[in-house]
């Protein structure tokens, strides 16, 4: 009797109204995870083609060639301008005018004297002769060059006047204003010319910051993490550490900011704008996070591992050193290089520690001034000039690709060592 | 074979043959706690050397606490608090004298699911010599190995194969290879919680085979459920029932006059 009555219930039309319901809610859900995805990846791609296509151009840089004579009087009086000048006028030699010149001479970058002088210093025999050198452009003429001024409309309204348009036609015409790659953007250092200015400064400055923060929060967090997973006692003082490891991960950066300037630069008198102080107030905001997630690594060991290595007679150390913490390794790793591609992309709290700051020289040691990347990023943002717009996109890309590089170095070392049991 | 053992692990000789103390282990009035819920009330036992003594019960009764009692694995479980004696050759393993990372070197345990190391099977078995610097050289350690293996009876199987992972093994042999890594560090006793409840009954003969060898040289201890494993293998038995101990006897007269109608009933199988 129930039998019957259990099939008649399964074949009902009921049933089968339930049954549709229920693919469809399934299909549903899948629609929407889809459309989630779509979403996001399109909204991806549109940042990452407007990043592109706007910084590309950052990579190459109009360069002018000049004929220059190293005149001896000249050099020893180190009037590399006049050498440069002279070298420039005798590619007009229709242009005679003093105001005209001074157009001429707005061609070039204020920097070109300097890369003379380090010719000079480089090879000194080149005195007294005469050199074909390929010079930097005006950042103003190189955007032209690349498109993003425009020649017609009022002159007034314009960045270029007729005249310099007519000069620079008349260089790209001989061939002597040509682009070519901007190795400058990967050598130098910040400048206020944006033709002059480069990322490597900051590179530097986040490499050492990075170092900094990696030799200290690494050990102490790893640390800390075994002791409070394998050897602390449960009870209520472990668990007051906890939730304040917890709260401090989710304390905004600018905090430690504020903590490193109280602490570093006004208990201690560090210096300002100094890496040592940037990775140290990175290694506070990274050490919470490089706890937490080495801690889910250890706990995520099978117990059955530590009972093995127990019943053998390991000390709780041995247990630990040996065996748990070889295996929690590919964890503890992905963990700490998440935490330190987020130190490298971090900028509020070096607002705080005076790493915001104008510096044109690349850093040498701990304590040199510097700023990183995300703040050289942040700079240029702010700087008005055209050609500072597509040096923040090339800057964006650099930054991206080193943490993308990061994160691919996680992947990676999570995968080598990884092990099944 | 036992000579070899017993000069590794360095025990004192005369405590071990003085006529007054014939067992291997004692247990007196052992109670075990955990945080307020008392899981043994009062546990009586001995256990002789050389022999095997199966523990038996139903799930709960206390068996597998009592087992981590006698090498102090009891030691890593937060709130667990054990009161009365348990000694070893003569001496309180909870005293003073015994170091708990050394009592489970001579007390070695088997675990209920198999747990090589995800190393290499050499690296499984050369990891307790090595820690206990029982072996010096190269040479020596492959001796350990080879010898160990072979008194768990695996050697034949993986004797090519000793760089690969121990976890690529099947379930019994890696269960074997449990064994073999306990007795590589040449315990006194081995204690063995339920080594068969995953295996299928092939690798389940097997290592009872293997239990009934090694009874030549180590005092064995193993909890079991299978009524039939346990009147196979031990030669004494104890059945436990809800934190008590209700008799201990020969395993023949257990099984065939069983003293107590609890215990006539957990074997008869009414109930359990």
């Amino acid at each position: 009797m129930s039998v019957t009555a259990a099939k008649s219930h399964y074949q009902s039309e009921a049933f089968a109204r339930r049954l549709r319901a229920r693919y469809a809610a399934e299909r549903n859900f899948k629609i929407a995870g889809i459309a989630a995805i779509a979403i996001a990846s399109l909204m991806l791609v549109v940042l990452l083609s407007s990043i592109v296509t706007k910084g590309y151009t950052a990579f190459w840089q109009a360069q002018v060639r000049v004929e220059v004579t190293f005149d001896k009087a000249q050099v020893e009086e180190r009037n590399y301008t006049a050498i440069l000048r002279q070298g420039l006028y005798a590619q007009f030699p229709e242009i005679t005018e003093r105001g005209a010149r001074r157009t001429l001479n707005e061609l070039l970058s204020s920097g070109a004297p300097y890369e003379l002088e380090a010719m000079v210093t480089r090879d000194p025999s080149i005195v007294g002769t005469t050199r074909t050198v390929w010079v930097r452009a005006d950042d103003e003429v190189d955007q032209f060059v690349k498109g993003y001024f425009t020649r017609s409309g009022p002159e007034a309204e314009r960045r270029l006047n007729d005249a310099k348009i007519a000069a620079v036609d008349a260089l790209v015409a001989k061939g002597a204003l040509v682009q070519s790659f901007n190795t400058t953007l990967f050598s130098a250092g910040d400048s206020r010319e944006a033709e002059q200015a480069g990322i490597w400064g900051a590179i530097v400055g986040s490499l050492l910051t990075l170092l900094v923060t990696m030799s200290l929060s690494v050990p102490i967090g790893i640390a800390a993490a075994v002791y409070l997973e394998e050897f602390a006692p449960k009870n209520k003082w472990t668990d007051l550490i906890e939730v304040n490891i917890n709260n401090l991960a989710a304390v905004p950066s600018i905090i430690f900011g504020l903590l490193g300037l109280a602490v570093f630069l006004g208990f201690f008198g560090l210096p300002r704008s100094a890496p040592l102080v940037g990775g140290l107030v990175m290694a506070l905001m990274t050490l919470p996070v490089i706890i937490i997630s080495a801690r889910v690594a250890l706990k995520s060991v099978p117990p059955s591992i530590r009972e093995a290595a127990l019943g053998i007679g390991a000390s709780p150390l041995q247990t630990v050193t040996h065996h748990v913490l070889p295996l929690a390794m590919p964890g503890i790793l992905t963990g700490t290089i998440i935490g330190m591609a987020r130190a490298l992309g971090e900028t509020a709290p070096l607002l705080m520690i005076g790493m915001v700051a104008f510096i044109v020289d690349i850093p040498h040691g701990w304590t040199d001034s510097a700023t990183v990347l995300p703040v050289q990023i942040y700079m240029w943002a702010d700087s008005p000039e055209r050609a500072f717009t597509e040096r923040t996109s090339a800057a964006i890309m650099i930054l991206l690709g080193f943490l993308i590089l990061m994160n691919g170095l996680a992947v990676f070392l999570r995968k080598k060592f990884e092990r099944r049991w | 074979m036992s000579v070899h053992t017993q000069t590794h692990t360095g025990a004192p000789a005369a405590a071990r043959s003085a006529p007054a103390v014939p067992n291997k282990m004692i247990a007196r009035d052992v109670k075990v706690f955990y945080g307020a819920k008392q899981a043994l009330k009062g546990i009586n036992v001995e256990i002789q050397e050389n022999k095997v003594l199966a523990l038996i019960g139903p799930s709960g009764c206390g068996k597998s606490t009592f087992l981590r009692c006698l090498n102090r694995m009891n030691d890593t479980i937060e709130n667990c608090r054990v009161e009365g004696l348990i000694a070893l050759d003569g001496e309180d393993i909870y005293g003073r004298s015994i170091d708990a990372v050394q009592l489970r070197a001579r007390v070695g345990m088997v675990f209920q699911k198999p747990n090589p190391f995800p190393k290499s099977i050499y690296d499984n078995i050369a990891y307790g010599p090595r820690i206990h610097g029982m072996a010096s050289g190269r040479d020596e350690l492959d001796e350990v190995v080879e010898k160990s293996l072979q008194r768990a009876g695996l050697w034949n199987e993986v004797k090519d194969r000793l760089r690969e992972p121990g976890t690529g093994l099947s379930g019994g042999q890696q269960q074997r290879l449990c064994i073999a890594r306990a007795i590589a560090v040449s315990p006194e006793v081995i204690l063995m919680d339920e080594p068969c409840s995953a295996l299928d009954p092939i690798a389940t003969a097997h290592i009872e085979e293997l239990i009934d060898e090694l009874r030549e040289n180590f005092t064995i201890v193993i909890v079991t459920h299978n009524m039939q494993q346990a009147a196979r293998v031990s030669q004494k038995t104890a059945f436990f029932h809800l934190g008590d101990m209700v008799e201990c006897d020969d395993t023949e007269e257990i099984f065939t006059n069983p003293r107590d109608e609890r215990t006539q009933g957990y074997i008869t199988g009414r109930y359990g």
